[in-house]
């Protein structure tokens, strides 16, 4: 039973998991990770795979809403420019994967410095229109330029080559998807613990008066359109080389919003979150799914009506979140944990 | 290309416009009097559709009845929006209220799936088509009613909004809350009403659309094409939205009648974003300085 949280010296008060019970969660983590491919059916390797992605997008997009404050439905039109990115790279130029990814990554990154121009002026709904605005007019030039990107054709990707080992398979990229997406979480982890991210906290909590303490607004929030876009880059590009086929389809205005849902759902401003959230909402249509199926004898009708009952339920989850828990999933698994770490004396 | 085609495009254009203006009012009023906007803006205008189709076509009711039906029914579902959605959420950040209505649209396109399925259907023409020589182009009544029907209701509105009690009270507590509370406004009372009277709206612009092109799914895509029309007429001004309307419906409509790019399908966006450089308070909205 604790009293409170001690240390004697700044290092163990400073690192990222300070309690003997985190390090055992984080070490369980781990090796459910390890372990989760050996076990899991490709049908679970795709979620878990589906899941990395979004998780990735998910923190990008978390560091430009939750962090900073600054609404955007652009996340589809950088998701796009960072598939088209790495994969044109790879298909014309024959750039090996590990290079074009990242490089695609800071392209977006390129092109989120531009959209996030505006938010020297805008703040709030005018921002989100803005950048409204970015992906409509992104989408047309996906569509329209032809030259550059087959227009409305699909653009197919070879698979990847790493160790001589073609990446082709659910399993094999599971371990890219992975160690990206932890890279990710502990990079963002950090950097909320630094002046940038404070700097960011400070601008979304109250602009004016970060500026008063010497904030520069306008830098700090064009590092956070970079930052984000290059995330969001990152993991529109992973998808292109783990679907090996890019299409504008997977990059509308409807992507631009489940990644909203995911971080409103998982908690704004939260790492663990941005995972709860984007778990949620890629497992949230393949269970409806599951279901449908296994009505289908029962009641053939189920099958009919299925996009619509996902679509539905989709809406639904996001306002009874909004009405009853705005902070997400990351504050109900905090209430577990509270309710657990001073079990059963909770008084 | 001559002066015929020109006055065709125009006639088109407004009455495109008009349409957009109607749908634009909607968000309008609800921003006016609840700095909320309405992402669901175009599936309030698809139930629309769908209700007059449903009453009108499936339960064979003689037109007039039908459209007060619809108009009814609409804005019982804006009431119900307004009461189970809205009103838990008053004071919570830009961010939650977007969302929320995004949440919202995604919900009532599934219910408008789910009891119509996804199929365009033909609606009953109860406007008479046929066409005019006007000005020495040919020009479909349809049109020209779509746009006589539209400038008939926006005057009501921006009369509404200057002279009658609820107006009054709307544009008191967009002004501000707390005195307008203090005044003795029921602010509940005022969001319902601003509610159902975008709702309302909605349903008239696509009994109009259901029209002139049909009813399906496409509908909805009118409710984000609808965000220039406000921004560049003003978040908040209701002559806004109209003039908003118009110069969007025809700027789409010359773009698409005199280039071949599809180049229409984003210059309502272009605009959009211009406007957001110049001047974010648009053409007639108020002017909130704030410095970042």
């Amino acid at each position: 039973m604790e009293s409170g949280i001690f240390f004697s010296d700044y290092r163990s008060d400073m690192a990222l998991r300070r309690m003997p019970l985190q390090k055992v969660r984080t070490g369980l983590l781990l090796a459910g990770l390890v372990v989760f491919p050996f076990l899991a059916t490709p049908y679970w390797l795709n979620l878990a795979n589906q899941i990395a992605i979004a998780t990735i997008g998910a923190i990008g997009l978390n560091i430009l809403v939750g962090y900073t404050g600054q609404i955007s439905l652009g996340q589809g039109a950088f998701m796009a420019v960072g598939a088209y990115g790495s994969g044109l790279l790879t298909v014309r130029l024959d750039v090996p994967f590990y290079l074009s990814i990242p490089a695609a990554a800071l392209i977006t990154a390129v092109a989120g410095l531009v959209v996030g121009l505006p938010s020297l002026r805008l703040k709030g709904l005018y921002l989100a229109v803005a950048t409204l605005a970015a992906q409509q007019i992104v989408e047309f030039v996906v569509t329209h330029w032809d030259g550059l990107t087959g227009g409305t054709e699909a653009l197919v990707v070879p698979a990847p080559e790493l160790f001589g080992a073609r990446m082709n398979t659910d399993g094999r990229f599971y371990w890219i998807l992975v160690v990206v997406a932890l890279a990710v979480a502990l990079f963002a982890a950090n950097l909320f613990r630094s002046r940038v991210g404070r700097a960011w906290v400070a601008i979304r909590d109250q602009d004016i008066a970060a500026s008063a303490i010497g904030v520069n607004v306008f830098g700090y929030k064009l590092l956070a359109f970079a930052t984000s876009s290059f995330l969001v880059g990152l993991s529109g590009a992973l998808l292109a080389h783990y679907r090996s086929i890019v299409t504008w389809e997977r990059f509308t205005i409807e992507v631009s919003i489940s990644y909203l849902a995911m971080i409103i759902i998982g908690g704004l401003g939260t790492i663990s979150g941005s995972f709860f959230g984007a778990s949620l909402i890629v497992l949230l249509p393949a269970m409806i799914n599951t279901l449908g199926r296994s009505l289908q004898d029962t009641a053939p009708w189920a099958a009919t009506v299925l996009p619509y009952v996902q679509q539905g339920v989709f809406g639904l989850v996001i306002i009874l979140f909004l009405v009853l828990e705005p902070e997400g999933l990351a504050k109900l698994w905090r209430n577990v944990k509270d309710y657990f770490r001073v079990w059963p004396f909770s008084y | 290309m001559g002066s015929d085609v020109f006055l065709q495009l125009t006639v088109s254009g407004l009455s495109n416009g008009m349409v957009y203006a109607l749908v634009a009012v909607g968000f309008v009023v609800i921003f006016k009097a609840s700095d909320v906007i309405n992402f669901a803006q175009g599936e309030f205008l698809l139930f629309g559709a769908y209700l007059a189709f449903a009453f009108i076509a499936q339960f064979g009711l003689p037109w007039s009845l039908g459209v007060l039906a619809t108009l009814l029914g609409a804005a019982m579902i804006g009431l119900i929006v307004e009461r189970l959605v809205l009103r838990p959420l008053i004071g919570e950040p830009v961010i939650s209220m977007i969302m929320v209505t995004i949440g919202l649209s995604s919900l009532l396109r599934a219910v408008v799936n789910g009891i119509w399925g996804a199929r365009p259907k033909a609606f009953p023409n109860f406007i008479p088509s046929g066409e005019v020589e006007f000005l020495g182009a040919i020009v479909g009544i349809d049109r020209l009613l779509v746009i006589a029907i539209a400038a008939i209701l926006l005057t009501v509105l921006t009369l509404f909004f200057r002279h009658t009690r609820d107006g009054i009270a709307m544009r008191a507590i967009a002004d501000d809350q707390q005195a307008a509370l203090s005044m003795g406004i029921s602010i509940k009372r005022v969001l319902a009403v601003a509610w159902a009277m975008a709702a309302i709206t909605a349903a008239v612009a696509g009994i109009m659309l259901a029209n002139t092109v049909g009813v399906s799914h496409d509908i909805i895509f009118i409710g984000l094409r609808v965000f220039p029309v406000v921004i560049l007429g003003g978040l908040d001004s209701v002559p806004g939205a109209i003039v908003g309307g118009a110069v969007i419906g025809l700027l789409e409509s010359y773009t698409a009648g005199y280039t071949t790019s599809g180049l229409e399908l984003i210059v309502p966006y272009i605009v959009l974003v211009l406007v957001l450089m110049i001047r974010p308070y648009g053409l007639f909205g108020k002017e909130i300085i704030e410095r970042v």
